[in-house]
Formats: structure tokens, C-alpha cells, sequence
């Protein structure tokens, strides 16, 4: 409970939980630093993005960016289309973020969906407090990233590496997050929601443009059964706090 | 290095700059101190689990346009993760077996 190293504690309590997106940013990040030196940029290139962007579809369409007379603007414009989702995330952290001081901005910049889907996922242990743990998720996440940007454009110049399907640990992590939340939650609606009306979406829109009509539609779902959802609220929250302890006395 | 160091620079800060104010939209929509509205709040509490079901079929969405098989692979390796993950409760061992799997199914079986 001391305030004498607070970080240190919240980053070693942290750790356990980062793991997964270890594993999945390192694949991604040697994925990216492979595909953007065939491209004909070096490690410093690859680090650089990293370190700055830090957005995983963002960072592997931005690839394309790199081509003789291509416009600022559509790069803006498919820049904000491909992270449109992330719009989402701040909605449910405003109270959380609110006490934060110099780290404020740096966890907004630093909200991949890994990093967002960890905040929904894991309880704050007693002996650290809330912002340090928060923090200590997003520069660990930020950390893997540049590191397996750093390894893929080294590596890509070495060694022959088929990189075909690593990405697939992404999906492996949001699959194992959704189960996670499937089992803790007593109405399953918000989640159903979210995957048919993606779902629905993705058949009428096509793969490049149902991510912003998915949102509306989910929103409106949600708008639509607020107080059904509203009376489950204090089920599902005691729940979801049971389960999460059992897990945080688990992983330590 | 098919276009100018400086260009490529240039590129960088602009994804970046871009990337950060989507992020950031909400917390200049409701700065820190103003009252968040109540609908503001109920959503921020139920769209969690709903934008992780969006995020499942936007990976398989980008998965399938690498391989062409219909999504066979991605069906096969997301069922184990998902068995595995009910049966052990392991992160990284649901996640890393499955990636394996999918790996082998992309590269070696399809």
C-alpha cells in the first residue's frame, strides 16, 4: 500500500496479465517490421512507426501509403476508417481516466484494441492502485509491440521466415477474451449484438466498409434494450467481480 | 526506400496524428470535469462485451482475405481455442496452440 514504488509493483502485478498480447504483439509486430522492410525500410523505419502510430490494421494498410503520389489526404480519410472502432473504447473509460495527470493523454494514445480488451478483463489487485496498473498495461502492450516491430525487420534481412498466419493470435486472443466475458456475464445480449450485427453487416457492406455501420447498429441495439439491460446491471457486475477475483488469485 | 526519407516522415506523423484524435475523440467530446450524460454512460458499460464480438468478425473478415479457403482454417483453429480455452482456462495456452494449429492448417495442409 506504500506509495514508494507503486510502479514498480504495478508493472511486476501487471505482467501476468500482459502476456497473451505478448505473444500476439510479438507475432503481429514481426509481421509488420517483415512486410515494411520488404518494403525497403530499415529497423529505425519500423521502430519509428511503432513507437508513434502504435495501431496494428492501422500500421499494415499504412504499408500501402508508402508509394510514389499518394494522396494525404486518402491517407488520412482510410487512416481514420480502419480505426473508426476505436471511437468506441474512450466511451467506456472516461470515468477511469478521469484522475490520471501526465498519464492521461498517453493512455488515450495508447488504446489498441489488446490494451482495451485487457481494461475489460482483468480486476485491479488490492495492493496497487487503479491508474499505476492501468499504465503499467499500456506500456508493457506498447512495449511488445516495438519489440516485435524491431525483431521482424532484423530477423526479415536474416533469416527466411514464413509469417503466413501468425496474425491468426489476434483472433486467438479476442476469442479467448469473449469466451472469458461469456462466462462471466449473466446477459449474453451485448455480446450477441456485437458479433450478428458485425456479422449482418459484414454480408450487406462488404469487408472494407461494415465496420462504422456495425457500430451504429450495435449502438442502436443497445439504446434499444437499455432497460432490460439497465435491471441485469447488478447481476452481471456482481458476477463479473466473483470471477475476476477467482482469476487474479489464479494467475499470481 | 521507394519515395523521400522526408515524405516517409511525413507519412508516419500523419497516420500517427490521425490515430491518436480518433482515439481521442471521446475524451475531447466529454472533457474531465463535465458531466458525462447518463445514455453516455450505459453505453460505455454494455459496449465492451458487444465491441469484442465486432472485433472477433473484423479478424476473421482480414484473415480470410490472406488465405481463400473459404474459412475452414480459421473455423477449425477458433473452435480449439475456444475448447481449450473452456476446458484449461490458460491464456497463453489457448492462444498459442491455436495460433500453432492455424499455422500449420495455412502453410502445411490448405
Amino acid at each position: 500500500m506504500a506509495q514508494q514504488g507503486t510502479y514498480k509493483q504495478a508493472f511486476r502485478r501487471a505482467f501476468p496479465y500482459t502476456m497473451p498480447v505478448l505473444m500476439g504483439y510479438l507475432f503481429i509486430g514481426i509481421a509488420f517490421g517483415v512486410m515494411y522492410q520488404e518494403k525497403g525500410y530499415n529497423v529505425l523505419w519500423a521502430s519509428l512507426m511503432s513507437l508513434l502510430v502504435y495501431a496494428g490494421s492501422g500500421q499494415y494498410l499504412a504499408i500501402s501509403f508508402f508509394v510514389p503520389g499518394m494522396q494525404f489526404l486518402s491517407m488520412i480519410f482510410l487512416t481514420f476508417m480502419v480505426n473508426v472502432r476505436h471511437i468506441f473504447y474512450g466511451l467506456s473509460l472516461l470515468t477511469r481516466f478521469e484522475n490520471m495527470k501526465k498519464e492521461r493523454w498517453y493512455m488515450i494514445f495508447s488504446l489498441t484494441d489488446e490494451t482495451y480488451s485487457l481494461y475489460f478483463n482483468t480486476k485491479v489487485p488490492p495492493d496497487v492502485k487503479e491508474e499505476p496498473f492501468l499504465f503499467a498495461i499500456a506500456f508493457l502492450n506498447h512495449s511488445y509491440w516495438i519489440i516485435g516491430s524491431i525483431i521482424g525487420a532484423v530477423a526479415g534481412t536474416l533469416i527466411p521466415f514464413n509469417a503466413k498466419g501468425i496474425d491468426f493470435a489476434m483472433t486467438a486472443l479476442f476469442l479467448v477474451i469473449f469466451v472469458e466475458q461469456w462466462l462471466a456475464v449473466k446477459s449474453h445480449f451485448p455480446a450477441l449484438a456485437g458479433i450478428c450485427a458485425a456479422f449482418a453487416c459484414l454480408l450487406i457492406f462488404g469487408k472494407e466498409r461494415f465496420i462504422l455501420p456495425s457500430m451504429i447498429c450495435i449502438m442502436l441495439l443497445l439504446l434499444l434494450f437499455r432497460k432490460h439491460l439497465e435491471e441485469n446491471d447488478r447481476i452481471i457486475g456482481s458476477e463479473q467481480n466473483k470471477l475476476e477475483e477467482e482469476e487474479s488469485g489464479h494467475a499470481n | 526506400m521507394p519515395i523521400s526519407p522526408i515524405r516517409s516522415l511525413l507519412i508516419i506523423l500523419v497516420v500517427a496524428i490521425t490515430t491518436f484524435i480518433t482515439r481521442a475523440i471521446p475524451f475531447l467530446l466529454f472533457p474531465r470535469g463535465r458531466k458525462i450524460p447518463k445514455v453516455v454512460q450505459y453505453l460505455g458499460k454494455v459496449l465492451p462485451p458487444a465491441v469484442i464480438g465486432m472485433l472477433l468478425i473484423y479478424c476473421v473478415k482480414s484473415v480470410e482475405i490472406n488465405t481463400h479457403q473459404n474459412g475452414l482454417p480459421e473455423l477449425i483453429a477458433g473452435a480449439v481455442v475456444v475448447l481449450l480455452h473452456v476446458w484449461k482456462r490458460n491464456n497463453l495456452l489457448s492462444i498459442g496452440a491455436g495460433t500453432v494449429l492455424y499455422m500449420v492448417l495455412v502453410q502445411k495442409v490448405f
